[in-house]
């Protein structure tokens, strides 16, 4: 008897919740760290870009206004189905970044437990970097973090899996929504994350993501008026694209994180990655006097 | 309006304030004049008189102040900190000494009436100074790691509105984490910044650590493209900050912007109508509504919009305005000639659009830059007056019925610096300063500042944060 035809997967873009194809009807194709072919991935076009804000933009309110605590539990219930999927995951980090099945089976395990690191912030951020200020005033007054809106992540062009994550989680864990653009040469673990995402109870829409060219697709999002903020994590290895990006994002004052050398993604993350996508917001309450004038303004 | 009671001129003494016929750069600890020889006037926008001859910094300069300030950095960022605390220390005791003459000097460079700069520019500037005198050697503590570092030469390009208050949220936080700054005042309103440099000699601050550049745009621009700066911050309008922003793309630079808004302050209708009148007044006409986070639109609800606006005419014309030296007066003089036109350009384009303008029975003087405190009806979101920041004493009214409406309303803006919600209600004040997209919200208050609380926009405000302990964020490499 013959060996068993495999079922191969078409690979299809996550955005608004749902599966499309690119709208342009494009793929390329995307192969092992050997050349081999794996499979042809969405070629996504500045409109599948235009989309995936307008998904993120809609699912903000939502996810920003839902309890730190009911965030942490999706957070958290995405990392169960990770490690459920887990054997995909290792095959596909391995064929990507050329890695032994134990060195890829380390990077995902490292990616699942920085998820539930992320969980465990959402209701502790807040606590870390906000409180009360001492004003010299009968006030009280205190300043809160809240995310910056829709966020774009150009996610690490290495790392396909640990980095991905790493960027982003931290930047759902505080409330954004997210435009991630997938390591552009191994995007297939984050096109399955997306299949992921779409059965932990994480709404639709806060994580959308986006395969193809990364120059392509940032550049109209870097310039997009509707985008808040965006990380350059993946740029940084494409000559002269971090700063032509960086420019186009003046435009509408967007929040930039540079991209920076990482030497290890499995270091363990400080809370930067949190803090450059919150905004702090700081509300003054009169304390007033009840003193015999009875005034409390 | 006649006035019960006539008031008596009651001018602040000038004579508290000597200013010299000309000044210098400040670089290196030393008082220089420009390479090329430049030099403008400052006059007093109040009466139009030259006040003194300022040496205009060029790029030679720019880059003579960046080195000093680097050569400085080596000593001044191995300093412990608890002498780099005791630096600012001196530094804010002596502003309190000096904080009369600081005050007149300021009324007369700026405009702004005396009342203003002797009872909230001082008193802030100095507290600033010694609230982050404190921070210099508490670093540690501050939430960033042990032993956070400072990132260098800090650029900074501050506006004319609040001048040696931004001066203060600019070189204090610099200075106790270990950076050394180049600072560029504003054209209009060098004087206070020079005199700065008078203090840091009497405190005996090493030389080199604060260098003082007047000069135009220009100067600036040279400022933060310059190579060696490591750190630029600005506060100013919108436009310029884009610019910045763009300069300083692909740079290792760290950028805080502080940039312009259009606060919404919403009255609903279980407020407080008189101290919410007083609110209105103190968000839009303090400092002549020259304040970035200026509660520029006036969101009332509809039921109470009669009520309200006939409290708000009725205070508007009990509002003095003239001499900013007389400890009298609500309103001064505008900054500037150019200020003054772009106000007058703004209020045209708002009667041209349909809205309908008012302004109290007001005299104003003959000569100096004025405008009569102005508000504008009929109002829609569409205006121009009620879309772009004017920087002047004109408030735009719109209505709304539901708090979801105003909400909307308040965020459907470029802007996101500064909000004021008036209410009884508590749970709603809180509902609502939830939904406003905005760093800054006063409930039952306005234009409430403080050295611990941090300050600073969302969206097309700007980013970072002055103030606090967020405020040391800007000047270390964290």
């Amino acid at each position: 008897m013959s060996e068993r035809l495999s079922v191969f997967k078409t690979y299809k873009l996550y955005v608004g919740g749902k599966f499309p194809r690119s709208e342009s009807g494009r793929v390329y194709e995307v192969t092992d760290s050997k050349g081999n072919w794996l499979a042809n991935a969405p070629l996504s076009s500045r409109k599948d870009a235009r989309d995936a804000v307008v998904a993120a933009r809609k699912a903000f309110g939502g996810w920003a206004g839902a309890t730190a605590y009911n965030r942490g539990q999706i957070l958290y219930r995405i990392a169960e189905m990770l490690e459920g999927r887990k054997a995909q995951f290792v095959r596909e980090v391995a064929d990507a970044e050329g890695l032994s099945k134990s060195k890829a089976a380390d990077q995902v395990d490292a990616a699942i437990d920085r998820w539930v690191w992320y969980a465990g912030w959402t209701d502790k951020i807040a606590q870390v970097i906000g409180g009360a200020n001492p004003v010299a005033g009968p006030y009280f007054n205190l300043s809160s973090p809240e995310p910056a809106g829709v966020v774009v992540v150009l996610a690490p062009q290495e790392s396909s899996f640990l980095g991905l994550i790493s960027v982003v989680a931290p930047v759902i864990a505080t409330g954004n929504t997210a435009i991630v653009i997938a390591s552009e040469k191994s995007p297939l673990p984050a096109l399955s994350l997306g299949e992921v995402l779409a059965t932990s109870d994480l709404p639709g829409g806060v994580v959308n993501v986006l395969s193809g060219r990364t120059a392509e697709i940032a550049t109209p999002l870097a310039a997009h008026q509707d985008v808040n903020a965006i990380d350059l994590a993946g740029a940084g290895e494409i000559d002269g694209l971090a700063k032509e990006l960086e420019i186009a994002a003046a435009d509408n004052l967007k929040r930039v994180l540079r991209p920076q050398p990482v030497d290890d993604w499995a270091a363990t993350p400080g809370i930067d990655r949190m803090t450059a996508f919150l905004e702090t917001k700081t509300v003054w309450h009169p304390t007033g006097s009840l003193g015999a004038s009875g005034s409390s303004y | 309006m006649a006035s019960a009671f006539e008031y008596a001129p009651a001018p602040e003494s000038r004579s508290v304030v000597d200013i010299a016929p000309s000044y210098g750069l400040f670089i290196d600890g030393e008082f220089t004049e420009a390479a090329d020889g430049k030099v403008f006037k400052t006059v007093s926008p109040s009466t139009e008189e030259v006040l003194s001859e300022i040496a205009q910094a060029g790029e030679a300069d720019v880059d003579r102040a960046v080195q000093a300030a680097r050569k400085a950095f080596e000593k001044w960022s191995a300093l412990p900190g608890s002498e780099r605390a005791k630096y600012l220390f001196r530094i804010a005791r002596i502003i309190q000494e000096r904080s009369r003459e600081l005050a007149v000097l300021e009324t007369l460079d700026n405009g702004k009436p005396i009342k203003e700069t002797r009872d909230a520019d001082l008193p802030l500037v100095a507290a600033h100074f010694f609230y982050y005198a404190g921070w210099a050697d508490k670093l540690d503590h501050a939430g960033f790691g042990a032993n956070p570092r400072p990132l260098g030469v800090a650029g900074q390009v501050i506006p004319w509105n609040f001048p040696l208050l931004m001066l203060a949220w600019k070189i204090a936080p610099a200075l106790a984490t270990g950076n050394t700054v180049v600072l560029k005042p504003a054209e209009t309103t060098p004087l206070s910044a020079l005199f700065f440099a008078d203090i840091c000699r009497q405190a005996g601050l090493p030389k080199g650590v604060v260098n003082i550049l007047p000069g135009y745009g220009d100067t600036g621009a040279a400022l933060i493209a310059h190579p060696d700066v490591n750190k630029v911050a600005f506060t100013g309008s919108t436009a310029v900050g884009k610019q910045i922003a763009r300069t300083v793309a692909g740079t290792r630079k760290k950028l805080t912007l502080e940039l312009g808004g259009k606060g919404a302050n919403i009255v609903f209708d279980d407020a407080p109508i008189d101290q919410a009148v007083e609110g209105i007044v103190n968000g839009i006409f303090f400092n002549q509504g020259q304040v970035c986070c200026a509660g520029s639109r006036l969101l009332v609800q509809e039921s109470i919009q009669d009520e309200l606006m006939d409290s708000l005419k009725r205070r508007l014309s009990t509002l003095r305005l003239g001499d900013p030296l007389d400890k009298n007066t609500d309103i001064g003089a505008i900054n500037s000639e150019e200020q003054l036109a772009r106000i007058t350009t703004l209020v045209e384009q708002g009667e041209a659009e349909g809205a309908e303008r008012w302004s109290p029975a007001c005299e104003l003087p003959s000569s100096g830059y004025w405008f009569a405190p102005t508000l504008f009806t009929n109002v829609t979101q569409a205006h121009t007056i009620a879309r772009d920041e004017i920087f002047g004493p004109v408030l735009s009214v719109l209505t709304f019925r539901t708090p979801d409406e105003a909400v909307a309303k308040a965020n459907n803006s470029q802007y996101g610096l500064s909000a004021g919600i008036w209410t009884e209600k508590g749970s709603r004040i809180l509902a609502v300063a939830n939904k406003l997209r905005a760093g800054v919200i006063w409930s039952n208050t306005f234009n409430k500042f403080d050295p611990t609380s941090p300050f600073g926009g969302y969206k097309e405000s700007g980013f970072g944060r002055e103030g606090g302990r967020h405020g040391l964020e800007a000047y270390l490499d964290v």
